[in-house]
């Protein structure tokens, strides 16, 4: 009899040690968990004067998951980019609930994206961001066509050389200014 | 619009009044649209003398094509600047095209037509080779930085170097433009490759990414520090100079 009230007795002891360690990593998750509701809720206060008046500058692909707000560079950059897509400089995840953003809609200005012009507007309902819109977006001429599809890979440079190969013919910027010079330098040739 | 107007045509059976033909269709081109020329039909309509709407129909035309121009360059193809029209932009290539479809018409396949440096090029040259063509170095006129070899469509160089400021940034009047010294574009036709030949230069260093976004079309910029510049596709047509 001794020895099952034994094995009861480590069997207890063992069931004890795991209820304390789960309960532990339990407590310490959602410590965590508060943690990080209490973090981002101060850095949407912080923010909270930039949003409704900043650019809003969003995922082109709109996806509502890790929406980002973000200024913009208020002018056309003549840095090389095909995409219309607002260059996030900053961002400030807002997926938690915070009351920091006044429920409306946030409409950003107009940007000039060298191919196109592209505007966001964003709404906010109980102080979270719940649908994206593009209010511009250069979709209706026939550039922006292939510009949505791909982006402007970096393009390859070279120092210019002099050629020694014969041409047929030159092409280069206009060499005169008043009047049509007509050549006569046509030239009738047999294809053979 | 002022420019030297060369042509070479291969076929057999093309004569002297062909040619002839040709270089009076550029007269008349000269005559109509020549901001130089006071008596022509554009410089009455910057004096105010002609209205749009009562100018002929080939006016009217090309202020349509511009327009069309000026919106798929998203605004940096535009005619008016300081208050006046300058269509010049436009109506080379236009003019070059009608005249390599006067050619084709009476049959001919083998042959260019070279307006100031911006060519179209049909078939094959004498040597029953693609069309040779040299882009100008800038810094250099008696040079040429690149060799290309192409058939059947149009090249466009838009630059500034030679004949001063003509092209303008109509986005930025303060915009000297003076980054790129020259932008040939390759394009389907010569209509095509000049519209956008002078749009993209109007872009700065942003006009070849336009030409590379440009479906069908490729580009060669060369800027102030002879740098150049060119789309994922201009390789395939460039001639690289050998030993032969």
């Amino acid at each position: 009899m001794s020895r099952n009230r034994s094995n009861f007795t480590s069997n207890f002891n063992q069931a004890i040690k795991k209820f304390f360690l789960s309960a532990f990593v339990v407590f310490a998750f959602i410590a965590y968990a508060i943690h990080e509701r209490l973090t981002n809720s101060n850095a949407g206060l912080s923010s909270a004067q930039a949003v409704p008046t900043s650019n809003a500058g969003l995922d082109a692909s709109g996806s509502s998951a890790g929406v980002q707000v973000s200024s913009l560079p208020t002018s056309t950059t003549s840095v090389p980019t095909a995409a219309p897509q607002p260059t996030a400089l900053s961002s400030t995840s807002i997926s938690s609930n915070t009351s920091a953003f006044k429920d409306g809609i946030y409409t950003g200005p107009t940007i000039d994206v060298n191919y196109g012009l592209v505007q966001v507007q964003a709404t906010v309902q109980n102080g979270k961001i719940t649908g994206v819109q593009f209010l511009q977006y250069p979709t209706d001429r026939r550039t922006s066509q292939q510009i949505n599809a791909i982006a402007v890979p970096y393009l390859q440079q070279e120092a210019i050389q002099a050629q020694s190969a014969n041409v047929d013919i030159i092409s280069g910027a206009t060499l005169t200014s008043e009047g049509f010079q007509m050549s006569l330098q046509s030239a009738l040739a047999s294809a053979h | 619009m002022g420019m030297p107007i060369m042509l070479e045509v291969v076929d057999a059976a093309a004569d002297e009044s062909l040619l002839e033909g040709i270089f009076d269709y550029f007269h008349h081109v000269d005559e109509k649209f020549s901001t130089y020329k006071n008596s022509s039909e554009i410089s009455r309509i910057n004096h105010g003398e002609l209205k749009l709407e009562d100018a002929t129909e080939e006016m009217r035309l090309i202020f349509e094509l511009a327009e069309q121009t000026r919106r798929d360059s998203n605004g940096y193809f535009d005619i008016h600047h300081n208050g006046l029209i300058d269509p010049s932009g436009i109506v080379k290539g236009w003019a070059i095209c009608n005249a390599a479809e006067i050619l084709r018409k009476e049959g001919f396949e083998n042959f260019y037509v070279d307006a100031g440096g911006d060519i179209q090029v049909c078939g094959k040259n004498s040597q029953g080779e693609k069309w040779r063509v040299g882009i100008r170095n800038p810094f250099n006129m008696h040079e040429v930085v690149k060799v290309i070899s192409v058939t059947d469509c149009g090249v466009a160089t838009s630059g500034t170097y030679v004949r001063g400021q003509h092209i303008y940034n109509p986005k930025n009047n303060q915009d000297a433009l003076v980054e790129i010294l020259s932008l040939t574009v390759i394009g389907p036709d010569i209509y095509e490759a000049d519209r956008f030949a002078t749009a993209a230069f109007a872009m700065g260093r942003s006009g070849i990414d336009f030409i590379e976004v440009l479906s069908g079309f490729e580009g060669y910029m060369i800027d102030k520090d002879k740098q150049a510049t060119f789309t994922t596709g201009f390789a395939r047509f460039v001639l690289n100079d050998s030993i032969c």
